[in-house]
C-alpha cells in the first residue's frame, strides 16, 4: 500500500516529454499556429511603448516575485503547525486551527486584503501610541498589508493540504520509527515531516501557481507590482490589448518556471519503487 | 426546424434594428463610476446628480440630443470612448495635449484651480520644497498625476497613485500619505465632510503649469466627429449666453466656475 501511494505522486522519466515526442505532426501544427499568432501580434500591434517601460516592468516583476516567495515561505511555515495541530493536537489547538482554515478559505482574498488595509490599517493612526512608535513607518506603507493578507491566505489553504499529508503518512512507518527508539521530535524531523512534504509536493506546486496569480490583488492597495505597471501602461497609452497580452505572457513564463522548478525538486527526491 | 430558424432570423433582425435605432437616438455620456461631488455622485437610490449632471442635461437639451448617463471605470474611460462603448465623456476631464493625441474635446465648460490638502497641524506649502520628504497621493490618469510626476516625483518626492479620488482621500485620513493633490473644488467638498473636517485642511493652490493642467474641462469626443463637436460647442455657448449655466451653477458654487 505504501509504495503504491508514493508511486502515484512521483514522476518517472517516461512521463516527461522527450525531444522526439515534440515533433509529432499534431504538435508541429499547433506550434506553427502559435508562432503565426505571435508574429501577427508582434507585427500588427503597437509595441513602441515597450522600451520606455522596460525598467519599470522589470522592477514590477521583481516585486511580484518577492511577494510570491516571501508569502509562500512564511505561509508554509505557518501551515505546518496548523496542519499538525489538526491531526494530533488536543481540542484547544485543533479547534482554532480548523476555524482559521474555514474562515480564511471561506472568504475572498480581496475582501481580506481590503479589510486589513482599508479597515485595520486606517484604525491604527487613531492611536497616538502607534503613530509615534517605531513600527509606524512600516504600518503606513501598503506592502506589509499585502504580505500579511497573502501569507494568511496561503497558510490556511496549505494548512488544510498539510493536514491531509500528515494524516496520510502510513502509520507503519511511524511505528517503525518508534520501534527504532526515536524520540517524538526526531521521528517528526526525520520521518513524518519529510514524508508529508513529499506527498504534498504536487499539490503545493499547484498552490504556488495559484499564489502567483493572487499577487496582482496587491495592486489594489497601491503596491506597484507587474500588474500595476501594466495598468499604468494602459492608462498612459490608452492601449488595451497589447499590455494585457504582454502581462499574460509574463505570468505564463513565471508559471512555467515555477512548474519546472518544482518538478525538478520532486524528481530529486529518491522514491523507493519508482 | 426550418420554422424555428425563420423565427430566430426574424428575432435577430428585430434585435439588430432595435439596437441601431436605440444607438442612433441616445448618446451615451460616460462619467467615472465613483462619487466625485459636487460634480457627479450617485444619491442613495443610485440616481446620478451634481453640477455636471445638470450641465449635461442643459447642453443636451440645448443641442436637441438625447443623452444617457453611463458610469464607466475612470482608468478605462478613454478606451471606452474610442471603442464606442460610450459616445462622450463628461467627467471633469481636463483638456490636455496628451489626451488630444487620442481623443478630441469640445470647448471648455469649466476651469478651477488645482490644490493640495494635507494633514491638519502639519504646515507646508504645495511646492517641491514644501513637500520634500513627504508622500503625496493623486488619482491615476488625471492632470494632477501628470503634474505631480513632473514637478514632485522629479524632485524626489514619493507620489502614490490611486484608482479613485475616494481611496486617495481615505489614505490621507488614515495617515498613509501626507498630502493629496486634486481639483480644488473636489477637495473642498471632501474637507466639508466629517472625515475631512477632522483630519485635514487646505494647504494652497499649486503653481500654474498650463502645458500639463490644460485650459480647463471639456467634453471628450472621438476624433473626427466634428458635427457633434460643433453642436456641443454651440450649446455650451448658448447656455452661457442665456443664463441657464449661471442659474444651476449658483446652486453649487458661490463664484464663477467657468473661470477666465
Amino acid at each position: 500500500m505504501t509504495d503504491q501511494t508514493t508511486h502515484a505522486v512521483a514522476y518517472t522519466p517516461e512521463d516527461l516529454p522527450t525531444a522526439r515526442s515534440f515533433f509529432q505532426p499534431h504538435r508541429i501544427v499547433m506550434m506553427l499556429v502559435f508562432a503565426a499568432f505571435v508574429i501577427c501580434v508582434a507585427v500588427f500591434m503597437r509595441w513602441d511603448w515597450l522600451p520606455r517601460y522596460l525598467p519599470r516592468l522589470g522592477w514590477g516583476i521583481l516585486v511580484s516575485l518577492v511577494m510570491l516567495f516571501s508569502t509562500s515561505i512564511l505561509g508554509f511555515l505557518l501551515a505546518v503547525p496548523i496542519g499538525l495541530a489538526q491531526v494530533t493536537g488536543p481540542w484547544f489547538f485543533k479547534l482554532p486551527a480548523k476555524v482559521f482554515c474555514t474562515v480564511v478559505r471561506g472568504t475572498p482574498l480581496l475582501l481580506q486584503l481590503w479589510l486589513l488595509y482599508y479597515g485595520l490599517g486606517s484604525l491604527f493612526p487613531q492611536f497616538p501610541a502607534i503613530r509615534q512608535s517605531f513600527l509606524w513607518p512600516y504600518l503606513r506603507e501598503a506592502w506589509p498589508y499585502g504580505v500579511a493578507a497573502l501569507t494568511i491566505s496561503f497558510a490556511a489553504y496549505e494548512g488544510e493540504v498539510m493536514r491531509g499529508a500528515f494524516a496520510g503518512v502510513p502509520a507503519g512507518e511511524l511505528e517503525a520509527a518508534k520501534a527504532y527508539g526515536m524520540s517524538r521530535w526526531t521521528m517528526f524531523r526525520r520521518i513524518w515531516l519529510p514524508r508529508a512534504i513529499h506527498r504534498a509536493l504536487p499539490t503545493l506546486n499547484g498552490e504556488a501557481v495559484l499564489q502567483l496569480k493572487s499577487t496582482p490583488l496587491v495592486a489594489t492597495i497601491t503596491v506597484v507590482d507587474v500588474y500595476a505597471v501594466i495598468s499604468k501602461v494602459r492608462q498612459e497609452t490608452f492601449l488595451t490589448y497589447e499590455p494585457l497580452l504582454l502581462l499574460a505572457l509574463i505570468y505564463m513564463c513565471l508559471t512555467g518556471i515555477l512548474v519546472v522548478a518544482f518538478r525538478t525538486f520532486e524528481n530529486r527526491i529518491p522514491t523507493r519503487g519508482a | 426546424m426550418k420554422k424555428t430558424l425563420k423565427v430566430l432570423a426574424v428575432a435577430a433582425a428585430i434585435a439588430v434594428s432595435g439596437g441601431i435605432a436605440a444607438s442612433a437616438e441616445a448618446l451615451k455620456v460616460g462619467v467615472a463610476a465613483e462619487p466625485y461631488p459636487p460634480f457627479t455622485a450617485p444619491d442613495a437610490s443610485g440616481k446620478w446628480e451634481g453640477w455636471e449632471v445638470e450641465l449635461m442635461n442643459a447642453v443636451c437639451a440645448e443641442a436637441k440630443l438625447e443623452c444617457v448617463l453611463t458610469p464607466v471605470a475612470w482608468d478605462g474611460i478613454i478606451p471606452a470612448l474610442t471603442s464606442k462603448k460610450i459616445d462622450m465623456i463628461m467627467s471633469s476631464m481636463s483638456i490636455t495635449d496628451e489626451r488630444l493625441k487620442t481623443i478630441d474635446f469640445s470647448d471648455k465648460y469649466y476651469n478651477t484651480p488645482t490644490g493640495v490638502i494635507g494633514t491638519k497641524g502639519v504646515d507646508f506649502k504645495p511646492t517641491p520644497e514644501g513637500l520634500a520628504g513627504k508622500t503625496i497621493g493623486v488619482q491615476v490618469s488625471t492632470v494632477h498625476q501628470a503634474y505631480a510626476a513632473k514637478h514632485f516625483a522629479a524632485a524626489g518626492i514619493e507620489v502614490k497613485e490611486y484608482q479613485t479620488q475616494d481611496e486617495a482621500n481615505n489614505d490621507l485620513a488614515a495617515g498613509r500619505v501626507d498630502a493629496v493633490q486634486a481639483d480644488a473644488i473636489a477637495l473642498k467638498a471632501f474637507l466639508a465632510t466629517d472625515q475631512g473636517k477632522e483630519c485635514c485642511d487646505y494647504k494652497g493652490d499649486v503653481a500654474e503649469d498650463v502645458a500639463v493642467i490644460g485650459p480647463g474641462v471639456g467634453v471628450g469626443l472621438r476624433k473626427g466627429e466634428t458635427e457633434l463637436k460643433d453642436k456641443l460647442n454651440a450649446a455650451i455657448k448658448a447656455i452661457r449666453d442665456n443664463g441657464t449655466y449661471d442659474t444651476f451653477s449658483k446652486k453649487y458654487f458661490d463664484f464663477d466656475i467657468y473661470g477666465e
